[in-house]
């Protein structure tokens, strides 16, 4: 199993998704933001980070590069994409999942140990969690106020899109409290706090992150099996 | 518009310069032209303005600071690979590891533009590390401010925090730690330091100088602008026409997404080989950058200042060779290497040129579209400015402050004032939660940060295969500087130390931001010479030495000078961050102990100062043979597993230290006085050499048996308790409970310790 692991200029997170993805028991292959060469991965992490500075919209220009290209053709063929913070902003951007993060309400980079509730546990990046169970993992953005209008909402509720919410503290102003969104066949996930910072218990909160990197890994054995 | 040639300069000698206000003194002027034979030209005179200021020179500072070198164990110290001088010192933590870390300051920027100043600090430091051949790991901020009540505080403190963790966060590096210490000199000039951790392997430290004739001088990085030029100014409106552009802001202006390139193509032209000395671009830009590698190396450079990229077209040489912008980095590489050197740089979007070569003329030349503008001997710009011996006086005023004894200040003494105390003092600006700053900061990137605030030391882990780690605390106390500047600083240190050493790791080396007030202030300087021997001394005696720092002057505000702060870093060395040491208690049934004796120590402590506006009377010594006793069995405790959390004693006492460990666990403990102790004097009395540690019942015996054979007094001083809230008269909820004295629920404590951010600087999200 290959997930490849994304590094844009400012990209900040990649070598814990990487070392996420080894402690899942996956291989993680490195992927250049300027190589649309996909290196023969079967899944990508596209991570947390400040892409290009986030000058602009976060994850508008990281949207354009070569292996954004491969990425969304791919990714519409059915390539499992998990997008992690900037990542999450990233996919937004390139409209494989609906929405925007906008700047958090408090107005305030927030760092926190962020309590959720897993609610779709069927994509390929949370089926090893059970509906409803709650993890802590942290949580560390500027811009993660997740928003789209009313009837996209409805829509993600409607048809069971809405992969994690906070608990206790909203900490961004997200509309309904979302930290995570799927496409509908669950290849695609998008997630504001970051699993890939709680996989081990020496350097995390908790390692209730490791269920998203698991959960792919053993995804593609059952496939392969 | 005329360029100020050499060749103009010797031929007119009498042209009036502007050195007075580019802050040189007359008889320096004088030494520069004797030096050169002739007058400087306006851009010599520009690099030895900056590079002979206080800021780069340390002119007043050198005398004092060769005892960190002078004052030495006999055949040198075993773990310093690389001293004072460099970018940042390295020590050997093992394992063929190397670590470079080292703390600066940024407080008159951050005063004038919290934001800016606060966010380029960091990126300075950092590239101190980078410049030293290691990745950069994790940094720390030390900050002070007025107090928490002024309305310039509310201007300074959000915009500094807002701007290390705008800065910090996008460059991808973790905040593990820092203070944040309020006190009414600070108000018109807060301390911004900051400092950064970084490791190698011992064959990957680079050194700055340029060696080896006919290898060439890139500069890569960001664009040269006109941002942070300063004083440079004066020659500027010299040499522009009078409706050239205005005269630019001196902060510097921070781009941490260049910072984080800049890293990333540093680290890979030095793994791929192709770097024989580089240096970073911080204060004093191409001129000390140019100057300090020539004079390293083999004292000659030939520079053509033209080929720079500039931001700003209309720049004059001088403003170029003054400018500060930021995210810069010089590096001399042989000819055969250049071209992969460029290609790497075009890999990661960095702009890099070739803007001289290595030559052995022993001289520093430096040509404006083909003519001589700089010619100068290296060493007399970088490392051979002027000396000062100035003038010391012990303050007249310091036996009217020691006589005014804190221990005669009227105390607490019913059980009701003591808990009303308890609940007051965890929540004063200085010992109140600090997690509204710290909350803004990434503690998680990277993946490797074990310990981060509000722990006593930030941890990181260096190498994921053999969990080796190392630990790093900032401290300083400057009313105890103040009362007593030599005993003061010793205890800057040894608090530090203990931090450290409260994790389990083993303190190796020192690095230090002294900030004071004006060295032509006999006073300032007085107490700065004795702070300085004070370290020293200190450093020997612990074994570790002082690796770099770094010296901050002119820190007043009218009359007003600053608490004298020396603010001291200690890294320490782990085997195993699995055996790491965390703060908070957590399981029930625990024991509680006291390590070290606690007398009526309170004079300059937390509690005189919040509670009485009192600073006077004569702290308590720095016993430091006591500190590494300490150090030793906390060190023991946490390899043997007989510790399962350690937290230091020292603002606020042993009623802080309980306060903090209840409150990060969520769990409360039944506590009670040694026999020989007043409640009073246990909880708020700030004796050094001591901590509290929890001890599981299973690891007593022999804990007390190490102790005792030791000889380092250990008082049982409580249990961990989750249940004594109902006996409290607090059914449901953890207390802690003071036995026959008073008892308070943790909620209660919470409030008092985490809402005095929030309600002076805003709401933000804390929980």
């Amino acid at each position: 199993m290959k997930i490849g692991v994304v590094t844009f200029p400012g990209s900040l997170d990649d070598r814990d998704a990487a070392r996420a993805v080894r402690v899942a028991g996956g291989e993680s292959v490195a992927l250049w933001h300027g190589d649309p060469d996909l290196r023969g991965v079967d899944a990508v992490v596209l991570p947390g980070g400040f892409s290009y500075g986030d000058y602009l919209r976060c994850g508008a220009i990281a949207r354009f590069a070569p292996v954004m290209r491969t990425i969304v053709e791919r990714a519409q063929q059915g390539m499992p994409v998990l997008g992690i913070c900037n990542g999450f902003q990233i996919l937004c951007e390139a409209h494989l999942l609906p929405g925007a993060l906008t700047r958090n309400d408090h107005l305030h980079f927030v760092c926190r140990d962020q309590r959720l509730r897993m609610e779709r546990t069927d994509t390929t990046w949370t089926n090893a969690y059970a509906e409803g169970e709650e993890i802590v993992i942290p949580l560390k953005n500027g811009e993660g106020g997740y928003v789209a209008d009313d009837a996209t909402l409805d829509r993600l509720e409607g048809d069971g899109l809405v992969v994690a919410r906070y608990l206790d503290v909203n900490p961004n102003g997200s509309l309904r409290d979302i930290a995570g969104i799927s496409n509908p066949s669950g290849t695609i996930v998008g997630l504001m706090p970051h699993p890939e910072h709680a996989v081990e218990s020496l350097t995390g909160p908790s390692t209730d992150g490791l269920g998203f990197f698991v959960s792919a890994v053993r995804s593609f054995a059952g496939a392969k099996a | 518009m005329t360029l100020d040639t050499v060749g103009r300069a010797s031929s007119s000698p009498d042209v009036d310069q502007p050195y007075a206000d580019l802050g040189l003194k007359p008889d320096e002027y004088a030494r520069i032209r004797e030096i050169l034979g002739r007058r400087p030209t306006s851009s010599e005179l520009a690099m030895y303005s900056v590079m002979w200021s206080e800021h780069c020179s340390y002119k007043s500072s050198k005398v004092h600071l060769r005892q960190f070198g002078d004052k030495q164990p006999e055949g040198g110290w075993p773990q310093l690979m690389v001293g004072i001088g460099e970018n940042a010192g390295v020590v050997d933590v093992g394992d063929g590891w190397a670590v470079t870390f080292k703390v600066e300051s940024h407080n008159h920027p951050s005063y004038v533009e919290p934001y800016q100043g606060a966010a380029t600090g960091i990126g300075g430091i950092v590239r101190d590390i980078l410049s030293m051949g290691a990745r950069p790991l994790a940094v720390m901020d030390p900050l002070r401010f007025g107090p928490a009540d002024a309305p310039d505080t509310r201007r300074v403190l959000p915009g500094v925090i807002a701007g290390i963790g705008g800065y910090g966060n996008c460059l991808g590096l973790p905040t593990i730690g820092g203070e944040v210490v309020f006190d009414p000199t600070y108000a018109g000039n807060p301390l911004v330091n900051a400092l950064c951790i970084g490791a190698m392997k011992h064959e990957d430290i680079h050194l700055a100088s340029a060696k080896g004739v006919g290898n060439l001088v890139i500069l890569y990085g960001a664009r040269t602008g006109g941002d942070g030029i300063g004083g440079v100014s004066v020659l500027a409106s010299e040499t522009f026409d009078a409706d050239g552009p205005a005269k630019r802001p001196s902060v510097q202006v921070g781009d941490p997404f260049m910072e984080k390139l800049l890293i990333e193509c540093t680290l890979e032209v030095l793994h791929a080989g192709l770097v024989e000395g580089i240096q970073d671009l911080g204060g004093a830009g191409i001129s000390c950058a140019t100057s300090e590698l020539a004079s390293n190396g083999e004292g000659g450079m030939h520079v053509h200042l033209d080929r720079v990229i500039l931001r700003d077209p209309t720049l004059s040489p001088e403003e170029i060779l003054m400018s500060e912008s930021q995210e810069r980095m010089c590096a001399i590489v042989t000819p055969a290497n250049v071209e992969a050197f460029m290609e790497i740089c075009r890999k990661w979007e960095v702009e890099a040129v070739v803007i001289g070569e290595v030559t052995d003329s022993g001289r520093l030349t430096i040509d404006w579209h083909g003519e001589r503008i700089v010619d100068v001997p290296p060493r007399t710009v970088a490392h051979e400015g002027p000396v000062y011996e100035r003038p010391m006086q012990r303050p007249a005023e310091l036996d009217t402050l020691k006589a005014d004894d804190a221990n005669a200040l009227p105390r607490p003494t019913s059980a009701e004032d003591l808990r009303a105390t308890f609940v007051r003092m965890a929540g004063t600006p200085n010992l109140a939660s600090k997690k509204w700053v710290t909350s803004q900061y990434d503690r998680y990137v990277l993946g490797n940060t074990v310990l981060a605030q509000p722990e006593d030391a930030g941890m990181i882990r260096i190498d994921e295969e053999s969990g080796l780690g190392v630990a790093a605390s900032t401290d300083c106390n400057g009313r105890f500087v103040r009362l007593d500047p030599y005993n003061g600083a010793q205890l800057a240190l040894a608090e530090a130390y203990r931090n450290v050493a409260a994790t389990g790791a083993r303190p190796l080396a020192v690095t230090n931001c002294l900030n004071f007030g004006s060295p032509e202030d006999p006073g300032v300087m007085w107490t700065f010479a004795e702070a300085v021997r004070g370290l020293a001394d200190g450093c020997l005696e612990l074994g570790i030495p002082v690796t770099g720092g770094n010296v901050s002057f002119y820190n007043s505000t009218a009359d007003t000078a600053i608490l004298p702060t020396p603010v001291v870093g200690v890294l320490g060395v782990i085997d195993d961050v699995e055996r790491r040491t965390p703060m908070a208690w957590a399981t029930d049934g625990e024991v509680i102990y006291l390590l070290g004796d606690t007398d009526e120590d309170f004079a300059g402590s937390e509690w005189a100062h919040a509670e009485h506006g009192h600073l006077g009377g004569t702290p308590p010594r720095a016993d430091l043979a006591r500190e590494k006793l300490l150090a030793d069995v906390l060190i023991a405790g946490s390899r043997d597993g007989m510790l399962t959390a350690a937290h230091d004693v020292a603002d606020g006492g042993v009623a802080q230290a309980l306060t903090e460990m209840a409150l990060r666990s969520g769990v409360g403990a039944r506590l009670w006085a040694p026999e020989t102790t007043a409640p009073f004097v246990f909880l708020w009395s700030e004796s050094p050499g001591r901590a509290v540690v929890v001890v599981p019942r299973s690891e007593e015996m022999r804990f007390t048996a190490m102790c005792a054979a030791r000889g380092l007094p250990a008082h049982r001083i409580g249990a961990v308790d989750s249940g004594l809230g109902a006996d409290a008269g607090y059914p449901g909820e953890q207390a802690l409970e003071f036995t026959d004295v008073f008892s308070i629920p943790l909620a209660e404590l919470r409030e008092s310790h985490e809402s005095t951010f929030p309600r002076y600087f805003g709401a933000a999200l804390t929980a």
